[in-house]
């Protein structure tokens, strides 16, 4: 194993904690009716990445997961007869063989959480190996986490490094960068982590492992997706983002995605851009599909629990 | 060169049209508060008052004149004396605070019709104007029993008798909470005089006033234009005058009080720098520009309608403003979506719209959103300048309206140099990380307001006003108590 060499990166700009709750604040205060809310709901559902990720779970848990993946709500139910599917299924590397099975030809990517999911305390070879199974075994996306530890302790040049050789071993597969912001403590070391996630050659950055508490919020969201806005205006190039953990309302997802529409606009506005990491989303948004089909709340009962 | 926005605002997802719902009641005529009561001109002279984002007329209201004024005065005279001033200072604030939590219980009413007949966003008048109108109150309240604590070493301080007022026509609720609340907390008494196009909320807050059981004749509001104003202003039974709007009529008002013992106070135009250091926190910097000058459609005498950008960022700077200025809602006011709403009339349309042309014609570099305006009412596009010279009249010029003028500076002294080479003096606004600099600049700014890394945030407890040619005297706090008082 040989470390790549950082390469000069361009300084982050700094970040006003001020600003950026005020900035949240006004986009929160959008009101999303109609036509729009209902665009909303299916746009939110078809950015799920559909997610369990318990020492728990079994072959036949994960099987269950895939089969709601591809089939969100009885059709028979108002305004259910049309609706996308989800965007990945997120599971464990030991997982992958069953849900790809699973998966097969429904278009649903399949994302393996991996390098030492969720903490990266693991020497750097066995996180590489644990992103080639993960790959090999079928995952066409690949969570990694970064050391935090390094990161906070100035070693930027280590977590550099620990992406791009992760990138490397993902081959064709998708890498997302999980910062885990929860533990980065400012919007200043978000702001950089993701810079250097995406100069190391994150396709998507990440906010968290929903294991540290707090995990994706709106401002820390904010904060990436700018600087997502900018490392396009510098390179052209694309990067995708996902908040992951405590998004559990339909309202929330349309906040997220207020933001997405109004940091970055029409691009992003797509499920090869955006995600939700999240596992009990998707239930609420069925819900107020339904009820903007029918007019009224549906019983929690006729949705599914996977 | 600016680089050109390299984003797609233009999405498939756009918001479904969001109003505010709430029901008003607007009567189809309103009379002048007099004494209590309102009543009509004794002319009977009316004006229409309009929705400008509409252009549909909302009501006819009384116009008030020279006997109507006069009226007002004696009647403002008669409360003085004989009740309000002779009142337990505990009374008077609680009559304050009456007021204050009436506004707050009938928010959504006084939001809407500010918006309805102001133009303004309903997001603004819902959560600014009408809330800090009632913390105006609010805080006043507080101070009516707690004057002789007020300025130490000075004795309990005095009222100083009628109050004659005039607000203008962008924040209508909201300065005439600032002008009444210090008023009526010292034991003054007042007639105010809302502006022409704007008269719906004062009116509304005289029912209200009304509603609260304040003695009559305490507070008098007459709607009218200029020559209403004028006769206030120079009524002689007035003891105390307190303007807000223009230079231009400031400076009229200041030529006629100079051979009276009337104490006023006036509060001007401005033309406020905004300066972003290269250092700065760059995405906040940019919310801060759009909320300094596009807020309430830049009809702001504190907008910060100068953007002085230091060189090494301007490019960047000016793309992510500009991504920024795509994605700016105009339209319906009370969309609750709106961010900017109606140009509040039509001659001050036409004002902006002689500014767009001028600045093109000196040779700025005009530049606009893509966003549609609709059809029917006054709006316009906020709209930047880009290159613009320290002597471009969209630089020099006051145009009170939703139009940047955009300037490069090198080093901190021509940063300075710039802010202060008008003569206006009202705000300001300093972006930077670096907490030295921020002290630096601001103690060096000349204005009355200079925000560090935010921009128009009030506070009833800050004061505010102007130097040089943006006004005399202060509002809000302590200082505002101050010159509705007389100590010794």
């Amino acid at each position: 194993m040989t470390a790549l060499t950082m390469p000069d990166l361009p300084p982050s700009p700094s970040i006003d904690q001020v600003g950026v709750h005020e900035r949240v604040a006004r986009l929160a205060s959008r009101s999303i009716k109609k036509d729009a809310k209902v665009h909303a709901l299916k746009l939110a559902l078809s950015m799920i990445d559909l997610t369990t990720l318990t020492g728990a779970d079994t072959p036949g848990k994960v099987k269950q997961l895939c089969t709601k993946a591809k089939q969100l709500a009885d059709p028979g139910l108002p305004g259910c007869d049309d609706l996308p599917h989800v965007g990945a299924v997120c599971v464990y590397p030991t997982m992958v063989p069953v849900a790809k099975r699973e998966l097969e030809g429904t278009g649903i990517h399949l994302a393996a959480v991996a390098t030492g999911f969720p903490t990266g305390q693991y020497p750097l070879p066995v996180r590489l190996e644990d992103t080639r199974r993960a790959v090999e075994a079928g995952a066409d996306e690949i969570d990694m986490v970064i050391s935090r530890g390094r990161f906070l302790a100035g070693d930027v040049a280590y977590v550099y490094d620990e992406i791009a050789q992760t990138k490397a071993a993902c081959g064709p597969a998708h890498l997302k960068v999980i910062l885990e912001t929860g533990e980065l403590s400012t919007y200043d070391n978000v702001r950089r982590a993701s810079d250097l996630a995406m100069h190391a050659g994150a396709d998507f950055i990440k906010t968290s492992t929903g294991t540290v508490s707090p995990a994706a919020t709106p401002e820390v969201t904010l904060v990436m997706l700018q600087a997502i806005a900018d490392f396009h205006r510098a390179t052209g190039k694309v990067i995708g983002m996902k908040p992951a953990g405590g998004i559990k309302t339909a309202k929330q997802a349309i906040q997220y995605l207020v933001m997405v529409r109004e940091t970055l606009g029409q691009h992003w506005l797509h499920p090869d851009r955006f995600r939700f990491g999240a596992s009990s989303l998707a239930n609420d948004v069925l819900m107020q599909i339904a009820k903007q089909a029918s007019g009224s709340y549906q019983s929690g009962d006729y949705f599914s629990l996977d | 060169m600016t680089t050109s926005p390299t984003l797609n605002f233009d999405t498939d997802w756009s918001y479904a049209p969001a109003p505010e719902t709430a029901a008003v009641d607007i009567a189809d005529h309103y009379g002048l508060f007099i004494d209590g009561h309102f009543v009509d001109a004794k002319s009977g002279a009316t004006f229409d008052t309009i929705n400008p984002a509409t252009e549909k007329e909302l009501a006819t209201v009384a116009e008030a004149a020279d006997a109507d004024v006069d009226a007002a005065v004696n009647a403002a005279r008669s409360a003085y004396e004989k009740t309000w001033s002779k009142l337990p200072a505990a009374d008077r604030g609680k009559y304050l605070f009456r007021i204050a939590r009436l506004l707050q219980e009938r928010a959504r009413e006084f939001a809407v019709i500010e918006s309805m007949d102001g133009g303004k966003p309903i997001r603004e008048s819902r959560d600014v104007d009408v809330p800090l109108a009632a913390a105006h109150f609010f805080y006043y309240a507080g101070w009516a029993d707690k004057l002789g604590y007020a300025f130490p070493g000075k004795d309990t301080p005095r009222p100083l008798g009628v109050c004659g007022q005039v607000i203008p026509w962008n924040f209508p609720l909201l300065m005439a909470a600032w002008k009444l609340a210090p008023a009526l907390a010292c034991g003054n008494t007042v007639v105010l005089k809302p502006a022409e196009t704007t008269p719906l909320t004062a009116l509304k807050l005289a029912e209200l006033i009304r509603d609260a059981e304040l003695p009559a004749g305490v507070v008098n509001i007459l709607p009218g234009a200029g020559a209403t104003g004028s006769a206030i202003v120079n009524h002689p039974g007035v003891d105390k005058v307190a303007f807000t709007g223009s230079t231009a009529v400031g400076k009229a008002i200041a030529r006629s009080l100079a051979s009276t013992d009337k104490k006023f106070t006036l509060e001007l135009g401005g033309k406020a720098a905004n300066l972003v250091f290269a250092d700065a926190a760059i995405d906040q910097a940019v919310e801060g520009i759009v909320n300094g000058i596009f807020f309430n459609q830049g009809h702001v005498c504190c907008a910060g309608s100068r953007l002085l950008v230091e060189e090494s960022i301007h490019d960047e700077l000016i793309a992510k403003l500009q991504d920024r200025m795509q994605t700016l809602i105009v339209g319906d006011p009370l969309d609750k979506n709106t961010d900017i709403g109606a140009i509040n009339s039509k001659p001050q349309l036409e004002k902006i719209e002689h500014y767009l042309k001028l600045g093109s014609d000196e040779g700025a570099e005009k530049w606009q959103p893509d966003s549609s305006l609709p059809d029917q009412g006054y709006f316009c596009k906020p709209t930047l300048f880009l290159h613009c010279a320290q002597s471009s009249s969209v630089v020099r010029d006051e145009i009170f309206g939703p139009v940047l003028a955009v300037q490069t500076f090198r080093t901190f002294d021509e940063a300075m140099t710039k802010a202060n080479n008008t003569p206006y003096g009202l705000s300001g606004g300093v972006w930077t990380d670096k907490g030295a600099k921020v002290f630096k600049a601001t103690a060096k700014v000349r204005a009355g307001v200079v925000w560090a890394n935010t921009f128009n945030k009030f506070d009833p407890s800050s004061p505010f006003g102007g130097y040089k040619e943006s006004g005399v005297g202060r509002e809000g706090g302590l200082h505002g108590l101050k010159e509705y008082c007389a100590l010794n």
